[in-house]
């Protein structure tokens, strides 16, 4: 993975000097709430119900084992013994101290992380495809560009006071993972008809309350400007973002209301007088980075592993796990493991700080010490020997990590909702635990197949509920928590928004309207191939709203 | 009124005209607002003093690049420092059209943004008055390693190694 070099490290100590001051600074009232709001933004802190959270970035997902025992040490001394993976592959904590971030930053920073741009209207953490370099489906490696992007973005003098929040995603495989189609700038590595590498650029794409799949802006560029039309793109959008309305700020309306080909004149525009900049990237820097993200060192294996199939053939449980959990690798006799964070009795994404330990342990010990986090609240140890999973999952199955449901129904997508978060309308992690608890049987979970639901406590959609294939939101009628549903969403490479489907329901009701869909889906389905998403999108989405409605 | 010039803390000099009335105007060194410029550019052009203008984030940079040569100094307001318009006007100004005179931040300019504004191109700074400017001043100091090509820094970090 990258490793800084002494300018690297000495911008961040520079940052966490500045915010230490910002700090001081504040506590003294020499700054006023107002103007701290965004300085302590762009450092990742939210003044949440009960305390500041602190959001702190995992550049597209990657984290060495260092690095995750660091982020234990965070969650034990200067929070309450956990943290909360997101679905931007950052972690949070949800009980800081004001006083104590400097200082929090200042052990990032020992470790090479930072928590910057985690927050505010400037160019966010970076995402990526948590199987990125392991994948067979992989043009090419999207992490170092995403680094290239990362250290671009770092302290933007231009582009950090923007309309609203901008989102980049990269990928390099053909099946999207990164939901690329719902970032402000989605990037995926692509050929052109002479079969050389570049990349296509989508613009516009965002959940929020007013949800939209991205465009298409440009379907090939030359690799070496990545950076100039990144530029032209958001020089754009801070000229002519929208900035009298919050709700109207993102890209995808100034895109939406421009139309997609008035928008992308403007960038071309923009982007011809830039192309040749000094901005323009050099082979070398690509090589540069690229060195960082070479290949380990992979045993020659063969690809079938006896000792494996026996096991499976011997235990239903880890058969289970690796047919779910496990997913093929590019390098015969390896496979990725998906480390599930959606068990009973947690909220999704909440690891705690012995959990962070063990993980990173596991890490060194049969994945070459890295770690990737996942847009859907799960982590990954990308490169593990088939003739070692046995050992591995019965690591994991002591340490509650082990649940064999990536994909299916309870593999949800949540946000911390109003049991932590100021903008919520409603809470989500005790709707998560309703569902894990009533969909607890696997074998019926197999059954359904892949299912994704994803929930958020508001409109602000931070659970991505607009792209589930069943949608929850919580929303406020009149004091009273209600549930609306959506169908028909997805995040992957047939993005779309969900739409919904009628009146909200309480909390208890939730779970049985879900059995009331499910049902139609079973009773539908053509076979057992056809996913929920395909029979609903065949059928329509009348034979579901009728039956869930069919009491009220 | 004390502003930030090249670095340090000087008297200012100029005087800011308010309205769209040319006659209004008076002796000395002025910045005019864009609208009043449209509106009596033949007027001001005639008058003795000094010529600056003043843009609003909503005005477009490119109306004024064919006058570039008339001003010494040119004003952008940050009616909130959280309206991040005027970064890219100054990228424009300096170096897309070549503007080298005075590039004046004014309106809610703060200690925390100068460090980007400066990286942006400007030269010189009247702050929020709520904020002692000696205070100001030291935001020019925040970081010394830049990543990106700027007004100040013609090559980006990956160029420089």
């Amino acid at each position: 993975m990258y490793q800084y070099n002494s300018q690297d490290r000495q911008i961040q100590q520079e940052r966490v000097q500045q915010f230490r001051s910002q700090v001081q600074r504040r506590l003294a009232g020499e700054l006023s709430e107002e103007e701290f709001r965004p300085l302590r933004l762009m450092n990742g802190l939210y003044l949440q119900l009960h305390a500041y959270m602190l959001r702190v970035a995992v550049p597209y997902g990657l984290l060495s084992s260092r690095q995750m025992r660091m982020l234990a040490h965070i969650a034990r001394k200067y929070d309450k013994g956990y943290g909360h993976f997101t679905t931007r592959q950052n972690i949070q904590y949800n009980w800081i101290k004001l006083t104590d971030v400097p200082d929090i930053l200042a052990d990032l920073a020992s470790v090479e992380m930072h928590a910057n741009q985690t927050s505010g209207n400037c160019i966010r953490n970076i995402s990526s495809d948590e199987y990125a370099g392991v994948i067979a489906d992989e043009l090419e490696d999207p992490r170092p560009y995403a680094e290239i992007a990362r250290q671009y973005s770092t302290f933007h003098p231009e582009f950090s006071y923007l309309p609203r929040k901008f989102k980049l995603a990269f990928t390099g495989a053909e099946t999207d993972r990164t939901a690329v189609l719902f970032h402000d700038i989605g990037i995926r590595l692509v050929k052109n008809e002479a079969g050389e590498v570049g990349f296509a650029f989508y613009a516009g794409g965002g959940m929020g309350r007013t949800p939209m799949v991205g465009k298409l802006v440009r379907a090939w560029i030359e690799k070496e400007h990545l950076l100039t039309y990144t530029e032209a793109i958001m020089r754009v959008y801070n000229r002519y973002g929208r900035r009298d309305n919050k709700f109207k700020a993102r890209i995808k309306i100034l895109v939406h209301e421009l139309g997609i080909e008035e928008f992308t004149r403007e960038v071309e525009e923009e982007f011809a007088h830039i192309k040749d900049s000094s901005l323009k990237l050099t082979q070398a820097e690509i090589d540069r980075v690229k060195a960082y993200f070479t290949a380990p060192d992979y045993k020659d294996l063969p690809a079938d592993d006896e000792g494996l199939t026996q096991a499976m053939a011997d235990n239903r449980a880890f058969a289970n796990w690796v047919k779910h959990n496990t997913v093929a690798h590019k390098v015969p006799g390896y496979r990725a493991i998906v480390v599930s964070l959606k068990t009973r009795g947690v909220a999704p994404g909440d690891v705690t700080d012995d959990q962070m330990e063990a993980i990173a342990d596991l890490a060194d010990e049969y994945s070459f010490g890295e770690i990737r986090t996942t847009h859907q609240q799960n982590l990954v140890l990308a490169d593990v020997e088939q003739g070692r999973l046995f050992e591995l999952w019965e690591r994991l199955t002591g340490l509650h990590l082990a649940t064999a449901n990536v994909g299916t129904l309870t593999d949800i997508i949540c946000c911390p909702g109003l049991d932590y978060c100021s903008l919520a309308n409603a809470r989500s992690i005790p709707i998560a635990e309703r569902i894990l608890e009533r969909f607890d049987d696997l074998d019926h979970l197999y059954d359904l197949g892949e299912i994704r639901i994803k929930m958020s406590g508001c409109i602000n959609a931070c659970g991505h509920h607009h792209a589930g294939h069943i949608g929850i939101l919580g929303v406020d009628k009149k004091g009273e928590e209600l549930y609306q549903i959506t169908l028909g969403g997805s995040a992957a490479d047939d993005a779309s928004v969900g739409k919904i489907i009628g009146p909200g329901f309480p909390a208890e009701e939730v779970v049985p309207a879900i059995e009331k869909l499910l049902d139609v889906y079973v009773e539908q389905r053509d076979g057992e191939g056809e996913r929920f998403l395909d029979t609903l999108r065949r059928i329509g989405v009348t034979p579901f709203k009728e039956r869930v409605y069919a009491d009220h | 009124m004390q502003i930030i010039k090249s670095n340090e803390i000087v008297e200012d000099t100029w005087t800011t005209v308010e309205g769209e009335d040319a006659s209004a105007v008076g002796e000395g060194d002025v910045i005019v607002p864009f609208a009043l410029w449209q509106a009596a550019r033949e007027t001001l052009k005639g008058r003795n003093g000094g010529l600056g203008i003043l843009l609003e984030p909503g005005d477009a940079v490119e109306d004024i690049i064919d006058d570039l040569d008339r001003f010494q100094v040119i004003a952008l307001n940050f009616p909130s420092f959280t309206d991040g318009r005027h970064y890219s006007t100054a990228r424009l100004l300096r170096e897309r059209y070549g503007y080298d005179r005075e590039l004046r931040a004014v309106g809610d300019v703060l200690r925390d943004q100068i460090f980007y504004m400066h990286r942006c191109g400007f030269d010189a700074y009247a702050p929020n008055p709520r904020h002692p400017i000696e205070d100001v001043l030291k935001g020019l100091k925040d970081f010394t390693v830049k990543y990106q090509p700027a007004a100040d820094e013609p090559e980006p970090l990956f160029r420089r190694f």
